[in-house]
């Protein structure tokens, strides 16, 4: 942690009321984001118990599962998500702008640009916290390779007809979720934590309703009270008064309200199915729908605040000015977005379980890649996260004292001017270091020369002043100006070029197998335990 | 260079006289709460806590305390994970462990010996281990040992451990089998869970070895068979975990315990544990007579830990905020001290921690007071940046 | 952990053994790879060096992959010294100052930034950076990997594909190769592109022969022992020198004060600790800060001179022959900061990450864990420390304060598991106990 935020916690300490970590928003923040708060159930892997979804802070969609360890209300839960999540993704897909990509030529090998479609918007997800990305990645990988009846008339088990394709969404955007800076998939959690420093720690800050208890601490109490009361408040029944935050229940919940009410159930059921004659199926069914009502309202109830916390917190980061390159990051995860949508369409068979080699390192580099200008374009964008390098010594804001006029030593000589700029802060200069200020947007370079006897730094300014012997209006700055200097540059360069799957060298194992195509997980009659 | 517990066992005398003082901490009508593989391997966690130090070598029912102390612990298991948990194993187990040896690796498992193992009480549950132990190891077969009962000394006290299963190999080897209901979902599963499991299983090798080390021919595997359901199946699968890192880990936490007696020497007179006969202030003054160390990792590992970031916070401990927000501070340690050396009211200018602080505290308020940047222009970069993806539009 | 004297040991003919045995398998062997575990100071330069001249005799143009541009240059410069007329190419990127200035005075080195123009010359050599951008060209039937366990998995994917076979040479005791971003996805694959490219070559192709450079020239008697038995402890090395081979004095004797007294020590003993009282600190700690420059300028001041097998008479100790390693880079500024306030110049100052690969006489450790409040995984990775105390050819004096013991004692234990990962050796904490516990024997402590 940085001096600068553990100042800040502290600082959240003493006020108690978290502190800006930031002056601007530095991610995107759709103007109709989905909130899914999913819930699970205990020791179970990817077995829903309910959510809230929806695109309206006060028309959640409730889906629940009465039954988890039951097959058909699973499925029927899945099916039910993709009517509700689908839609929403498909909203964005036809509203496209014409845009242009780089691409191979099969035939020549040469790089060519091609008109394609970009999705004018995304969709994006909101999840409540990291552990609710993470189940979303889980769904994903347990939906997109099971098989609907269409796929496969002898599936013993098969999906409903939409769930393998969310499936795949799903996948994609816990996927993207990895990717710096991106946010397609976002966690509420994350996102608060990366703008407020509480007065506690990152451990602590992982409860969203404690987070939120610092940012907003109800009228007359502290954070610290009211986080503590997030925590562990209980009322007359022992239930916590916030609930987790999903998608794992509290233990209480599960044993002394969820339990009866799902015995109450399977018994009803059982009764439903013994039943001899019509008016006895009637009154059994009666109790089952009351059964499933009673689980209903349940999961609604230990749902809802976390629904609630979620969009407060969302009012919250809203207030805050988006940074200037968000615009840019978001973008990149409408590219995203269309890209799935494309191989979608395309036919594409669902994501593998893991990655080849090949991709594997694509995207570790490009996530290298996203992260170095994450880290510079934050800085760029805030104040605040700058003075966090500047501390670090890897950037530094002075005063330009002195400027004189230098040419470079070719045939056609060109301005090379030096800066002798005066600076409290302490960057970590050296031979051969170079420094980068932003000009109209654009990275100008200078290289470091030598430090002046009373430690005033002497820079040479090397690009972006024209082509003609004198630098361009504008281009140089002037004795008396205040510039920040950063020693990271402001772009990134992509990585080189990996061979194709098909040409993965012996080193990694050769090209990968093609034949075996994935096929769907094992299934047994008996799925529940 | 832990080896102690390697090297047979304590002088008695001494253990004796440890025991004795322990049970007085605890309380004369309180049994000692039984030391679990989970809740050794949780001594890892936190080492440097002399508190927690003592109240586990002392058997004292930490839960217990910290709701006398009115800090009540929040762990607890849903009994959805529990029935789960139980059913897996019974599922792995069944049919004399076929499943499971199959898992191993053994080609003919219907040839594999299940000895009963039931006795009277953990020693002699321990004891009726050890002779099966030795039996399937002269028998130069398959044997499948179902919940053995395994015997550590823990601070001058014996701990009673109960692994899942045993497994002993034809040529003598011992192979401890965790099984645990989280899933391994296309070969790799929840790193933490896994860390944790290793520990537990790190814990059951360390007492096996003692066993081994009087059996001949006999030796402990420091790899352990890690069983899972599969995917999003019932069906179970199967990972070897190499535990060697835990096993020394847990031979030094269990060294350390031995330092449990210095500890409870340091202690005033007349201090008690025992939530039985004890005000709620005494309790609490008792605790307070213990050193800790508290960090906001010990939220998942002890019961006490509310009552610990309680005090912390009181003191104002800038630990309660993480154990690396120390790494920058140097010497300093209090929330208040430090943001007065931030704010210039304290402190040494030429010490480089208060120099520091300084500087961070005069960069974040100029920041903050700033606004935006005045020599940045980055919209325009954002499109330009863009450019390669986004076209004409 | 003093070693035992075996006698039959001769470390050259055990040195030159291994040596065969490795041209052996590049040169004739069948196999598509060569792996060499190469300690520190084992001769891995030399090696390579060696390798790429018979490749090169034997008619078989060759590629060299090293990690940075300096490991670049400093083959060029080696392979021109060994053999003036060689025709090599130094592949270089399109920057400014691409390579080394010394390049230049080479007759027979080709230099350019295009693989084209390098066609058809013996030896080409570059970075493997600047490789993974090479695209079209016909593979080189050999290459010679330099660094390999400091090279990433997905560098080695993207320059595979320019080789038929290969000599891979590296020291796995040093640090590995890091990701900026999580990798965990993909921990336990055989291709991790995180994980070392040595891992990712072995986890494929596990019948590839793999040898062992046994005999360390560089660490002396005193050292071989303690930082094989810490950091190898399964592949154990020796030195190649013996306890008398090597001896360092002061032509002024010691004035009493903490810094001489650990110099004597770490002259006799090849190892010195100089222990500062308790005490936690921010990482740039003022008087663990002094303390270090304070022992090299009585190093310098005192006349030292050193003896070793390379001359019969006692070789000056100059500033060119002293390093200090740091973990941090702040430490090393305030480290030179506070040499310079004392009048030293001329003397190495770096991070552990920057020493790698580099030799001295006598090195000034400031010790990862000196004063922390807390061991973090960064403080207690092996390949720091064990780059720190494997640079000197003749002692290494590390200052610390004391606590250490205590520190590693706290250090919480719970890392997580990856499933399918190889567990590495040594353990940090481990490592960090058997050096610590081998420091203690040669502690001064000081109160300055």
């Amino acid at each position: 942690m940085s001096l600068i935020s553990t100042l800040a916690r502290l600082e959240a300490v003493e006020s108690g009321r978290a502190q800006p970590l930031a002056t601007v928003r530095h991610r995107h923040l759709s103007p109709r984001p989905l909130v899914f708060v999913p819930l699970t159930t205990a020791g179970e892997a990817g077995a829903p118990l309910g959510a809230l979804v929806g695109t309206d802070r006060e028309s959640p969609r409730l889906l629940a599962v009465a039954q988890p360890r039951d097959r058909e209300l699973r499925f029927a839960f899945l099916a039910e998500l993709a009517e509700t999540l689908l839609p929403y993704l498909d909203g964005y897909a036809d509203d496209v702008e014409p845009a242009e990509r780089n691409e191979t030529d099969p035939e020549t090998g040469k790089r060519v640009k091609v008109e394609v479609e970009l999705c004018a918007d995304a969709p994006q997800l909101i999840v409540p916290s990291r552990p609710g990305v993470d189940f979303v990645r889980l769904l994903g990988r347990s939906m997109r390779f099971r098989r609907t009846a269409e796929q496969d008339p002898d599936s013993p088990y098969p999906a409903p007809p939409r769930v393998p394709l969310l499936g795949r969404w799903l996948t994609h955007y816990g996927e993207r979720a990895r990717v710096p800076g991106s946010s397609l998939l976002l966690a509420m959690t994350d996102l608060l934590g990366r703008h407020w420093a509480t007065g506690q720690s990152h451990l602590e800050d992982k409860h969203l309703g404690a987070l939120l208890a610092w940012i907003a601490p109800p009228e007359g109490a502290s954070g610290a009270e009211a986080a503590l009361r997030a925590e562990v408040e209980r009322d007359r029944g022992g239930q916590l008064v916030c609930p987790p935050a999903g998608p794992a229940t509290d233990p209480a919940f599960d044993n002394k309200l969820l339990a009866p009410a799902m015995e109450l159930y399977d018994r009803a059921r059982q009764a439903l199915a013994a039943a001899e004659d019509g008016a006895a199926a009637d009154e059994q069914l009666a109790r089952l729908t009351s059964a499933e009502r009673e689980i209903r309202a349940l999961l609604r109830g230990v749902l809802r605040p976390t629904w609630d916390a979620v969009w407060d917190g969302i009012d919250l980061v809203r207030e805050l000015p988006e940074g200037p390159h968000v615009a840019d990051r978001w973008t990149r995860d409408r590219w995203s977005f269309t890209g799935h949508r494309d191989r979608v369409r395309a036919g594409e068979p669902p994501q593998p379980r893991r990655d080849d080699a090949v991709s594997a390192a694509q995207k570790l580099a490009a996530r290298e890649t996203a992260q170095a200008q994450l880290e510079a374009q934050e800085a760029l964008d805030d104040p605040l996260v700058l003075a966090g390098r500047r501390l670090a010594g890897e950037a530094f804001v002075g005063v330009v004292t002195d400027v004189v006029m230098a040419w470079s030593e070719s045939k056609r000589p060109s301005p090379r001017p030096l800066l002798t700029v005066r600076t409290d802060d302490g960057p970590h200069l050296g031979v051969g270091v170079k420094a980068y200020r932003s000009l109209d947007g654009k990275p100008q370079c200078a290289e470091f020369v030598r430090y002046e006897e009373d430690g005033a730094i002497v820079l040479r300014l090397l690009d972006r002043m024209g082509r003609s012997r004198d630098p361009a209006e504008g281009s140089v700055p002037e004795a008396g100006e205040s510039v920040a200097w950063t020693l990271f540059e402001h772009e990134q360069r992509g990585g080189p070029k990996l061979p194709e799957p098909e040409d993965t060298p012996w080193t990694h194992g050769g090209p990968p197998r093609t034949d075996a195509a994935e096929s769907a997980d094992a299934v047994t009659p008996e799925d529940l335990l | 260079m832990s080896t102690s517990l390697d090297s047979g066992p304590l002088p008695q005398a001494p253990a004796t006289a440890l025991r004795q003082r322990l049970a007085e901490l605890r309380g004369p009508s309180a049994a000692p709460h039984p030391l679990d593989a989970r809740a050794l391997a949780a001594l890892a966690a936190n080492p440097g806590c002399k508190r927690r130090a003592l109240l586990d070598g002392a058997g004292v029912d930490k839960a217990a305390l910290a709701r006398a102390l009115g800090s009540p612990a929040t762990f607890g298991q849903s009994q959805f994970a529990f029935m789960r948990g139980n059913a897996f194993e019974a599922r792995v187990k069944a049919d004399g462990g076929t499943e499971l040896l199959r898992l191993l690796g053994v080609a003919d498992p219907h040839g594999a010996v299940v000895p009963d193992l039931t006795a009277a009480g953990p020693e002699g549950r321990a004891a009726r281990t050890a002779l099966a132990l030795r039996e399937a190891t002269g028998a130069g077969a398959w044997t499948l040992l179902d919940h053995p009962m395994l015997a550590l000394e823990v601070a001058g006290s014996p701990a009673y451990l109960e692994p899942d299963a045993v497994v002993v190999h034809p040529d003598g080897r011992w192979t401890v089998v965790e099984i645990k209901s989280f899933p391994m979902v296309d070969g790799s599963a929840d790193a933490s869970k896994v860390g944790a499991a290793a520990r537990q299983a790190a814990v059951y090798v360390l007492a096996l070895e003692r066993v081994a080390a009087l059996t001949k021919d006999a030796s402990v595997d420091h790899s352990v068979l890690l069983v899972c359901p599969k995917d999003f199946s019932n069906l179970p699968t199967a990972s070897a975990v190499d535990v060697r890192k835990q096993l020394s880990v847990t031979r030094r936490q269990l060294a350390r315990l031995t330092r449990v007696e210095e500890i409870a020497s340091a202690l005033p007179d007349g201090v008690c544990f025992d939530v039985e006969s004890c005000s709620s202030g005494e309790l609490a003054s008792a605790v307070e007579s213990v050193p800790s160390t508290y960090a906001p990792e010990c939220l998942s590992a002890c019961e006490l830990a509310f009552h610990c970031r309680e005090r912390a916070r009181t003191a104002g401990a800038v630990e309660s905020l993480g154990r690396a927000v120390r790494g920058e501070l140097g010497g300093l340690t209090g929330v208040a001290e430090v943001l007065s050396a931030a704010r210039g009211e304290w402190g040494d200018p030429a010490d480089p921690t208060v120099a520091a602080l300084r500087r961070a505290a005069r960069l974040r308020a100029e920041a903050l007071g700033a606004g935006a940047l005045g020599t940045q222009a980055p919209g325009t970069a954002a499109r330009e940046d863009a450019v390669a993806g986004r076209g004409t539009a | 952990m003093t070693g035992t004297v075996i006698p039959l040991f001769d470390p050259a003919s055990e040195a030159a053994r291994a040596t065969a045995a490795i041209l052996e398998d590049t040169l004739h062997g069948d196999a598509r790879g060569v792996v060499v575990d190469s300690p520190p100071g084992a001769g891995k330069s030399t090696l390579v060096v060696r390798a790429a001249l018979e490749l090169a005799s034997a008619g078989r143009p060759l590629m060299v992959v090293a990690q940075t541009n300096a490991q670049v240059d400093d083959l060029v410069l080696r392979l021109a010294e060994k053999e003036p007329e060689l025709p090599v190419g130094r592949l270089h990127s399109n920057d400014a100052d691409p390579y080394d200035k010394a390049l230049d005075g080479l007759p027979n080195v080709r230099k350019s930034a295009k693989a084209g123009e390098l066609d058809g010359l013996d030896v080409v050599i570059s970075t493997a950076a600047k490789w993974a951008h090479v695209k079209g060209v016909d593979p080189w039937r050999h290459a010679i990997v330099d660094e390999a366990y400091q090279m990433r998995s997905d560098a080695l994917l993207a320059v595979a594909g320019l080789f038929e076979r290969a000599l891979f040479v590296g020291d796995p005791g040093q640090l590995d190769p890091f990701s900026v971003v999580g990798a965990e996805q993909w921990a336990g694959l055989s291709y991790d592109p995180s994980a070392s490219a040595v891992s990712t070559l072995l986890a494929h192709n596990p019948e590839l022969p793999q040898h062992r450079l046994p005999v360390s020239w560089r660490l002396p008697a005193s050292a071989a022992p303690l930082v094989s038995g810490a950091f190898y402890p399964y592949t154990p090395f020796r030195s190649g020198t013996g306890a008398g081979d090597r001896r360092l004095a002061f032509g002024v004797p010691s004035d009493g004060s903490g810094p001489d007294r650990v110099l004597d020590e770490a002259a006799e003993s090849g190892w010195g600790l100089l222990e500062l009282p308790a005490r936690h600190t921010p990482r740039t700690d003022p008087e663990a800060v002094r303390a270090v420059a304070l022992v090299v300028r009585r190093l310098l001041d005192r006349g030292g001179a050193s003896v070793s097998e390379r001359s019969p008479d006692p070789v000056p100790l100059t500033a060119d022959r002293l390093a200090v390693g740091t973990a941090h880079r702040d430490q090393a500024a305030a480290v030179r900061a506070a040499l310079a306030e004392l009048g030293v110049a001329g003397v190495t100052v770096d991070t552990a990450n920057r020493l790698q690969g580099r030799e001295f006489d006598v090195t000034v450790v400031l010790h990862p864990l000196s004063g922390r409040p807390d061991a973090t995984a960064f403080h207690l990775e092996t390949g720091r420390l064990c780059v720190l105390a494997s640079r000197h050819r003749q002692a290494c004096v590390v200052v610390c304060r004391a606590g250490v013991s205590e520190l590693l004692d706290e250090h919480p234990s719970t890392e997580p598991v990856q499933l399918g990962v190889t567990v590495k050796f040594p353990d940090g904490w481990e490592a960090n106990h058997a050096v610590l516990s081998h420091l203690e024997e040669h502690r001064v402590v000081w109160a300055p």
